[in-house]
């Protein structure tokens, strides 16, 4: 079969199980899959799965419980750019509702879908993103994004749209 | 006024806080280099222990637990031990320790070398939670570089024959990878689900060795209290609850932040540090330690000092110091439905009384504010909380349960008057 892992990708993978002591290589299926999943423009399919599985030399299942377990990895295709908005309790007193309000109206998609070009992916975030005091927020290609206003959340989607043509 | 930023935020004047210059400038890394040059490593081992047993640092993860305590259950074996810090910081309202990745590097990796030293840890992992990725991981993982660069970290350390290894990790999204043995599942690459305990990790950790976890502000704190003395440090403080704590205050605040302060500090004060309340609105109700905390009304809270005792006197506890401000007009039923749909996401699907629990509680409070609420709801909300409480592995069950229970007890009729009024709010 083809291998889906490039040089650079298994460069990475070596790079995390040397953190660990022999034999302990499982702990590093969490890293591969960041890796993998940003190589592969922000999801995981099956096959991604099982190669990482067969050279990190651990059982399928092991990969596939990660995968499923942990809510940063998208087992389904998903949109190229990843806007997740906080609406956890410091940001929703400060008004984290009407920024997503905004941005479904805008963007013409709920939480959890992506745009039908397959350039943004607006994410379902439950957890508190851990920036309360810079309220409200949101993180968009992994970069934290804080005292929002509808007016900075257009910029950030102008410049989306731009990259996108 | 009460002076802030005295212990691990004292460089914060400085825009290069972060900087390994700037931490050596206030003395930073000398207590670790005094450990090192010690003659007499045994008797080293148990002053440091004994130091902090004496400063009365609690962890500051949310639980409070003696940090001295928790060392002195290290075992020596032989074999290899760990220090595992827990940086994955994911309680809702608290964010001081990404702060603290962000601008005190130094600090942390400091505070873990002396802790895996006391503790015989020769390996240490920081467990950073994965959206910090594009965040203040990178500071992180550049300070780290730097501080195998000085030569503070790794094998014979300035020819000491001590060896200290740490590394940074990076999670994937998972609340209860903050509790500490779901922490050490996710650390060897498994879904996170807390294991039974005991056996505590001091016995049965990482890869099943003995190992500590301590959270990112509990370990930033210990270079400060090594080289200035546990008395400096229990100097602050009240007489149960000594030194200080990072309080992240956010909600309807006008200047939300982070703010190092000395543990008794009057509610009143700490409004006042951060600017009041926003629009000159009157106080409603805080939660004073993260969302697994119970709410206060204001004028409850108004009466405490932010410290383990006060607040436990007032039916609540310091938490992670996280407190959430809210003004007149909100809605308790909306917040704590928003509370409860994160127990709901975040629950791990181990056990019964929490998996399913929570759900009933968000679903009962969806309807509730969809205007489809019944009278027997209440006592419903109050019954499924019960039944999670103390029937969990983790703490997890009980956090999901104390809100329910606390909102309930002191916004009873806002309750009440949405079921009857079919989802109008009484608070608007």
């Amino acid at each position: 079969m083809e291998t889906l892992l490039p040089k650079n990708i298994t460069n990475t993978i070596d790079h995390w199980i040397q953190k660990f002591p022999q034999g302990k290589q499982r702990s590093a299926i969490i890293a591969a899959l960041h890796a993998v999943q940003h190589h592969n423009k922000g999801f995981l399919t099956n096959d991604l799965l099982n190669q990482v599985a067969d050279y990190i030399d651990v059982p399928k299942m092991n990969v596939y419980e990660v995968a499923t377990f942990y809510s940063m990895f998208q087992t389904k295709p998903v949109g190229k750019h990843e806007i997740a908005v906080c609406n956890n309790i410091s940001c929703m007193l400060r008004g984290s509702n009407e920024i997503i309000d905004h941005l479904e109206k805008k963007l013409s998609i709920g939480l959890g879908e992506s745009t039908p070009d397959g350039n943004i992916f607006l994410k379902k975030e439950e957890e508190c993103l851990a920036a309360c005091t810079g309220a409200p927020m949101m993180m968009v290609d992994h970069i934290y994004i804080e005292n929002l206003t509808i007016k900075k959340v257009d910029e950030i989607l102008e410049r989306l749209q731009k990259s996108n043509d | 006024m009460t002076e802030i930023n005295k212990v691990i935020f004292s460089n914060h004047d400085d825009s290069e806080s972060a900087s390994i210059e700037s931490y050596i400038n206030i003395g930073g890394y000398s207590a670790w280099k005094k450990i090192i040059e010690s003659s007499d490593q045994n008797t080293t081992r148990e002053k440091i222990i004994n130091e902090v047993k004496a400063s009365g640092l609690r962890g500051k993860g949310g639980a409070g637990f003696p940090t001295g305590k928790k060392w002195s259950f290290m075992p020596n074996t032989g074999k290899q031990q760990y220090i595992v810090c827990n940086s994955d910081e994911s309680e809702p309202g608290t964010c001081h320790d990404r702060e603290i990745l962000q601008r005190n590097p130094h600090a942390l990796i400091e505070g873990m070398a002396i802790a895996g030293f006391a503790i015989n840890a020769t390996v240490g992992y920081n467990y950073v939670r994965g959206e910090f990725m594009g965040d203040c991981y990178l500071q992180i993982k550049k300070s780290l570089e730097e501080a195998y660069e000085y030569g503070f970290l790794g094998k014979n350390i300035l020819n000491s024959n001590i060896n200290f290894d740490l590394y940074n990790f990076l999670g994937a999204g998972a609340y209860i990878c903050g509790e500490e043995t779901g922490l050490l599942e996710s650390l060897e690459g498994k879904q996170g689900k807390p294991r039974f305990k005991p056996p505590f990790p001091a016995n049965f950790g990482l890869y099943g060795a003995p190992t500590t976890v301590n959270n990112t502000q509990t370990l930033a704190t210990i270079p400060k209290i090594i080289e200035k003395g546990s008395e400096w440090y229990s100097s602050m403080g009240t007489e149960k609850s000594k030194g200080t704590i990072i309080f992240s205050v956010s909600g309807h605040i006008n200047n939300p932040g982070n703010y190092e302060l000395p543990l008794g500090i009057s509610f009143n004060e700490l409004m006042d540090i951060s600017g009041g309340i926003i629009d000159g609105k009157k106080l409603k109700a805080v939660i004073p330690g993260g969302s697994s905390t119970k709410v206060l009304p204001g004028h409850i809270i108004s009466k405490c000092t932010m410290d383990y005792e006060s607040l436990e006197e007032a039916g609540s506890s310091l938490g992670t110091g996280a407190v959430v401000v809210m003004a007149e007009g909100t809605c308790m039923v909306e917040m704590l439905k928003r509370i409860s749909r994160f127990y709901y996401a975040e629950s791990c699907g181990q056990c019964t009384p929490c998996r399913e629990g929570t759900g009933w509680l968000y679903r009962i409070l969806d309807r509730i504010t969809k205007g489809q609420g019944q009278e027997t709801d209440i006592n419903l909300l109050i019954d499924v909380a019960n039944r999670i409480e103390g029937n969990t592995i983790c703490a997890f069950g009980d956090a999901s349960a104390w809100p329910v229970q606390s909102f309930l007890h002191h916004y009873f009729e806002e309750f009440e008057f949405m079921i009857r009024n079919k989802g109008k709010s009484r608070a608007a």
